[in-house]
């Protein structure tokens, strides 16, 4: 870590109020994403991966109240900046690519105008430069006929198209940090590769940080050059990737490594994770949130969980590590 | 060896555009048009086989005719053309609108997509599994209960779990319920259409070896449709590959994963990432042509191979055997067979 990152959430909580109570959905929540940098977040549906992605955008439910922390990008602090700074800062500094391309755009707008909106809120053009720029764009991220295409609406291209479309949208103010929750989710694996690829080369082109969330560990380990672990709103394990997967910390990443299809011969041979997400509602929530699931138990996981160490190499917050 | 399911020359076309429909149709009889009508052809001209206790997997990517044809073969669809032959009765003499009180109805079954999606929301998990039992088995009481018990109990679910609705349990649970719905009436083959889709990974490898235990016990073929080329590589015996509505490679599934010959197929295998693989620069470019009307003479995968030469634009190739199981279309199988 020598220069600054160009993001850094630390001790970020969030909870969720219910009708049958508060949802503890994220507690002492903290990583780094330098420049240049791609950081993938990976954990099982209910983590809190993508609760960790609104908070820092400002888009969390109403429900939500964020009890605790920062994610400081450029010396601003996202969370406590006004309203009006916030809109300034998002989609200039920070954008995001969601899950689903096709419910995510606008669906009574041309693609071409989704573009241009951003370009005119953010991008320092012209209203007459705007539509010749969004068609820019659109070449950019690989559409072919960009100018025929810009008049589309998106129910009027396919799923990888319009994953373009909002990549397009996303990078067109040229944000400092990129956020990709689930980007390829529901597309096919051929045009899931293409789609990576061209998230990486916009990345490297222009020096953005990448927080790229999934719940696909293999793709993790192909795109990213660090790994964040969540479970049940905690982070269990960062480190970098190459080491993740030669020297798992954390029980719960080594049982998530051997439940990956991928990772086996034969059907047999693939390890289930026992046990289920604690209910984050409960009152007498375990210091641990895995330790009710975990096979490496002791009495010493009953006193508060050990706090990953800001800038380590590879941290896990657990007492009875692997290795 | 009679095959359970043989499926020969099945075709399924779709009218589309301002020429479909019924009214419209009417309308160009009575103006004495004779245009061809536009159509999409989902599935074309596809030929395959599946064995008693065969795990067969179909592979391909959105759009390329997987769900047609998974719709064909349980019936749910009437095709166009060809034949689907199931312990030896030819299946598509029967239209899907009667298909539903025909005595194999129950000998084909399915397990949809979203578990979530597909059951019935106001059925709990014990009338969700009880309703096959009640229309195809016609049973009823205490026979019905001991039934709907046995399918929750094989499919691993508590029954105490029997009287909640589907919002109250998890997606594993779900899934179970699914499945349980679908093997209550002992079906000899079971369709399965991305059946783990929705699930965590943790989750996905207990489905998938509940579905390998109950294929064990109750000796069911399975016809297995997913994306998931790690999934299929693992539970199937053999593997379809289809592109748009063509199947464009058949064989073991584990040789066609160790040594893709189409040209789509190694496409297809080298985007699946795996732990400690740098990704593959083995994309596909462009996009896939239009499935409407499509020239019978031009390969369908001719726009995005890297390969392709001037005799794929004029001539399709056909699906052919090359040594003991494995079939492929393309013209420069040859080359690929030799380089590998």
């Amino acid at each position: 870590m020598t220069a600054a990152p160009a993001l850094l959430v630390e001790d970020l909580a969030v909870e969720f109020r219910t009708r049958s109570g508060v949802v503890h959905a994220l507690e002492n929540v903290g990583f780094a994403v330098s420049k240049g940098e791609t950081l993938a977040i990976v954990g099982e549906s209910g983590s809190g991966k993508s609760v960790t992605a609104y908070a820092i955008m400002g888009i969390l439910d109403p429900a939500a109240r964020v009890t605790s922390g920062r994610a400081l990008l450029g010396g601003i602090d996202l969370l406590a900046v006004s309203r009006e700074d916030l809109a300034d800062v998002r989609g200039r500094e920070i954008a995001m690519i969601f899950q689903n391309p096709r419910t995510a755009l606008n669906p009574i707008r041309p693609v071409g105008r989704q573009i241009a909106d951003v370009l005119l809120r953010h991008g320092n053009v012209t209203g007459a430069e705007a539509p010749q720029r969004a068609i820019e764009l659109l070449q950019s991220v690989g559409i072919p006929d960009p100018a025929r295409r810009a008049r589309a609406y998106p129910f009027e291209l396919s799923g990888g198209m319009c994953q373009r479309v909002m990549i397009a949208v996303a990078i067109a103010a040229r944000p400092s940090v990129l956020i990709a929750d689930e980007p390829t989710t529901g597309l096919d694996v051929t045009t899931q590769a293409v789609t990576m690829d061209l998230i990486g080369e916009l990345a490297a082109k222009n020096g953005m940080a990448t927080l790229f969330i999934t719940h696909d560990l293999a793709l993790a380990a192909q795109r990213a050059d660090r790994i964040v672990v969540m479970h049940a709103g905690h982070v269990v394990e960062n480190a970098p990737t190459r080491e993740i997967f030669a020297r798992p910390l954390h029980p719960y990443t080594a049982e998530l490594i051997a439940a990956t299809p991928d990772h086996a011969a034969r059907l047999e041979a693939l390890a289930s994770i026992p046990g289920a997400l604690p209910d984050l509602r409960r009152k007498n929530l375990p210091p641990c949130r895995f330790s009710e699931r975990c096979a490496r138990k002791t009495a010493a996981c009953d006193q508060a969980l050990p706090r990953i160490v800001a800038g380590a190499m590879h941290g896990a917050a657990c007492w009875n590590p692997l290795s | 060896m009679i095959p359970l399911l043989d499926v020969a020359e099945l075709s399924r076309r779709f009218a589309v555009g301002k020429t479909a429909g019924r009214l419209m149709r009417l309308r160009r009889r009575l103006a004495g048009s004779s245009d061809p009508v536009s159509q999409v052809h989902a599935v074309d001209d596809v030929s395959f086989t599946i064995g008693k206790g065969e795990t067969v997997g179909l592979v391909g990517e959105s759009g390329c005719g997987k769900s047609t044809l998974v719709r064909l073969v349980t019936r749910l669809l009437d095709p166009t053309d060809g034949i689907i032959r199931f312990n030896t009765r030819d299946l598509s003499l029967v239209p899907a609108r009667r298909f539903a009180r025909d005595p194999d109805r129950g000998r084909i079954q399915m397990v949809f997509q979203d578990s979530g999606e597909s059951i019935n929301p106001r059925f709990t998990a014990f009338a969700a599994i009880a309703d096959p039992l009640r229309r195809l088995r016609r049973l009823k009481g205490q026979a019905l209960k001991q039934k709907v018990e046995q399918a929750a109990s094989q499919c691993g679910l508590p029954l105490e779990l029997l009287s909640r609705y589907p919002h109250q349990l998890s997606g594993g649970q779900r899934a179970r319920v699914g499945i349980a719905r679908a093997i209550g009436v002992e079906p000899e083959l079971l369709v399965l259409d991305e059946p783990t889709a929705a699930l965590d990974v943790s989750v996905q490898v207990v489905i998938l070896q509940l579905l390998q235990k109950l294929k064990r016990e109750l000796g069911m073929s399975y016809l297995f449709v997913s994306h998931d080329l790690n999934v299929v590589r693992l539970l199937c015996d053999r593997v379809l590959v289809m592109y748009l509505g063509k199947i464009i490679e058949a064989g073991s599934a584990k040789a066609v994963f160790e040594r893709p010959l189409h040209p789509y197929t190694q496409a297809l295998v080298a985007a699946v990432p795996r732990l400690g693989h740098k990704p593959a620069r083995l994309c596909l470019t462009g996009e896939p042509m239009s499935p409407i009307d499509p020239d019978p003479n031009v390969c369908r995968f001719y726009p995005r191979c890297t390969y392709r030469d001037s005799i794929c634009a004029t001539n399709m190739p056909a699906l052919e055997r090359r040594g003991s199981d494995r079939e492929v279309a393309c013209h420069f199988v040859e080359k690929f067979a030799a380089a590998s």
